[in-house]
């Protein structure tokens, strides 16, 4: 008895520049159609649902306005997860650094740090930033240390941490900063908001009710900084090398240890500040379910992205309207489904990139 | 508080861990890494108990569930061997597509009950003082199965042929493949083996621990927990067991301490603040991470890896380890 192993791999000499992009689009498609097998396995119409969800994300203005608020935290933890992962770094604690962000974006209102009467906004707000991403910073050291120092694998550390910040978080919310005894703070005061488009329909009538908040910007420029680290800095360069060759970046002289400590909380810090985002944008209250795992999206977010920063706006955008559109659809699972496929037909199709495939009949195998 | 029942009860939910964290010692041994073990249970878990609820027979629950969990590790095998792709992430987006197909397959189960395995009390061994009630007495089948698998896997793994085929796959495969082993088969054989276990440790939970479908929450972290608990074993079966057993201990103490008034002749705190409880349920996490550190250092200390080719794809013709 013999598997037989027909193909025959040839290493890409020089990969088409178009190749990523349609290998992406390609697995986004193929994971459409499975997920429809799987739809219509289950007694549902996969037509009806997916013209709902086209509907219900793109339908309207106010809709798409909707799916960047969703993007928004995708689009801020894609990049953070490009970032760690360029390193080969699998920082899958997005989750639990966007809730201790999220965590210390409300303690600045809830304990609170400053005077919410007197304190101008946009300070308030900075202080918030600041106190999201130190959160998540400080939450992605754990790992970064335990793997820079003790070559813990930071896989399974991030997940049990995600877990703990859960957990943390509800301690607060159904204890301490619950209000009247429900799972949530009080709301907080306006000038802890992000400011919404809605906030501007007085001078442009067209965003009336329209919940799309600051925080997309704060995306948008971290994009670009991330973009500037990676492709257009000596620190990107270094990471870059770690993740291809860690031999080589040792003998280098690059200090591993110390980057990978530096990645995981830059990496943290931008899930933190999604957290913030969350938390002063959307729900302005900390409470149980502020995250639909974007912590997870953002894993396969910054993965079809093919780790370009700027590539993660587009897909986190993708990802927005999926999770808009599996709100009110089900079963509730669907969305998870598509994600997981999309997720793996990614990883097959870079062996695309890496290899050309032949097929090769099993008598030339031996003939070779 | 009851320490015999906390002990039995400890090692029935130890045994999730033991199938699982087994499973995934013989997968990794033979060089391939699954950290999909999450998604398995979860899709053996609900294949378990859908096909239990549905036929009405919990074995043929059982097999679904074993069938299933092996299924799904066979795209991660193929996406991993044949395709090269990176085994962390193929893992994480196994536990993706398994929790996906789990929630959507499962849809409607929440709820229902279905038929359970049975359990069982063995004459004698019973009758020890202290051992026979929290080891012997009223488990569920898959509790002495769990018993039967830590002798008959390590000694598979270390005293027989294929045994030591799979440890030369795992530690030399381009060695192994000069010996005509077939390094392919091989591995897609134990990941195949690792996600039937991974398989039947969900279904342990859904149709005799903890029976019933509560979507995500039914698996809730201990197929990860099961993959740490490979590291700390140091890949043996032995002390994968012994930690299954010490975790599912701890876990029914800190749920156990919430109950009683007073703890140690102390005024208990989490009786008087429910609230405190978010803590005593970080226990099962933060232990996770403490046995990874302490299980790391030990290794260290005493020169145990993790099998040499773990994790790095083997293609024939191009120079090994």
């Amino acid at each position: 008895m013999k598997i037989p192993y027909p193909v025959f791999l040839k290493r890409h000499e020089d990969p088409p520049k178009w190749l990523p992009a349609v290998t992406s689009i390609g697995a986004v498609i193929l994971a459409f159609i499975i997920s429809g097998i799987v739809l219509a396995a289950t007694g549902a119409n996969p037509f009806t649902v997916y013209s709902y969800f086209f509907k219900a994300s793109f339908g309207s203005w106010g809709a798409f306005s909707d799916v960047i608020v969703k993007a928004t935290p995708l689009l801020l933890i894609g990049l953070g997860c490009a970032l760690a992962f360029k390193m080969r770094l699998w920082n899958i604690g997005a989750e639990g650094q966007f809730f201790i962000g999220a965590f210390m974006a409300s303690a600045v209102v809830m304990v609170p740090l400053v005077n919410l009467d007197t304190t101008p906004r946009w300070a308030i707000i900075s202080l918030m930033m600041l106190l999201g991403m130190v959160g998540g910073a400080l939450y992605g050291f754990i790992p970064g240390f335990l793997k820079a120092k003790l070559n813990i694998n930071e896989v399974i550390i991030t997940l049990m941490l995600n877990y703990i910040a859960v957990l943390w978080n509800n301690y607060w919310i159904f204890g301490k900063w619950s209000e009247a005894g429900f799972q949530m703070t009080k709301t907080f005061p306006r000038s802890a908001w992000l400011p919404r488009l809605a906030d501007y329909a007085a001078e442009v009538p067209a965003f009336a009710g329209m919940t799309a908040h600051f925080g997309i910007l704060f995306g948008l420029i971290a994009a670009v900084i991330i973009y500037q680290i990676l492709y257009r800095s000596k620190w990107g360069y270094k990471i870059t090398l770690i993740g291809d060759n860690p031999k080589a970046a040792r003998y280098a002289g690059i200090n591993i240890a110390r980057n990978t400590i530096l990645v995981f909380m830059v990496s943290g810090a931008l899930a933190g500040l999604a957290g913030m985002t969350e938390v002063s944008g959307v729900v302005h209250r900390l409470q149980e379910r502020i995250s639909t795992s974007y912590g997870f999206s953002g894993v396969i977010v910054a993965w079809l992205a093919k780790l370009n920063p700027f590539a993660v706006i587009v897909v986190s955008v993708l990802f927005g309207a999926l999770l808009v559109a599996s709100r009110e659809i089900q079963p509730s699972g669907i969305s998870f489904l598509i994600q997981g496929i999309t997720l793996f037909l990614v990883i097959s199709s870079d062996v695309l990139l890496k290899y050309e495939i032949k097929w090769v009949r099993p008598a030339q195998e031996t003939a070779q | 508080m009851n320490w015999i029942e906390i002990f039995r009860s400890g090692i029935s939910t130890g045994t999730v861990l033991l199938i699982a964290a087994i499973g995934e010692i013989l997968t990794e041994r033979s060089g391939i890494q699954n950290l999909g073990v999450e998604g398995m249970m979860l899709v053996g878990a609900m294949a378990g108990f859908k096909v239990a609820f549905q036929t009405g027979n919990v074995w043929l629950g059982l097999l679904a569930a074993i069938a299933a969990g092996g299924l799904l590790s066979l795209a991660h095998a193929l996406v991993v061997i044949h395709f090269q792709a990176d085994q962390t992430v193929s893992g994480l987006s196994l536990t993706f597509l398994g929790t996906g197909l789990a929630l959507v397959l499962g849809d409607g189960l929440t709820g229902q009950t279905a038929p359970v395995i049975p359990s069982a009390t063995i004459p004698l061994l019973s009758q020890i003082p202290y051992l026979g009630p929290v080891a012997f007495a009223n488990h569920n089948l898959l509790v002495y199965l769990g018993y039967l698998l830590m002798p008959l896997t390590w000694y598979y793994i270390n005293k027989t042929r294929p045994g030591l085929h799979l440890r030369a796959v795992g530690e030399n495969p381009a060695a192994a493949d000069t010996l005509g082993v077939n390094i392919y088969r091989t591995r897609y054989l134990y990941t195949f083996i690792g996600g039937c276990f991974a398989g039947l440790a969900g279904a342990a939970i859904s149709v005799a621990i903890a029976p019933g479908w509560y979507s995500n929450l039914t698996v809730n972290g201990q197929g990860w927990i099961a993959v740490a608990l490979v590291i700390f074993a140091h890949w043996n079966p032995w002390r994968a067991a012994l930690g299954g057993y010490l975790f599912g201990v701890l876990r029914r103490f800190t749920l156990d301490l919430q109950g009683p008034r007073l703890l140690f002749g102390l005024a208990n705190p989490f009786f008087f603040n429910t609230n405190l409880v978010f803590f005593l349920q970080m226990a099962p996490y933060l232990l996770t991470i403490i046995a990874l550190i302490w299980g790391s250092s030990a290794a260290r200390r005493k020169r145990i890896g993790s099998p040499a080719a773990l994790g790095v794809p083997y293609q024939r013709g191009e120079r090994g380890l």
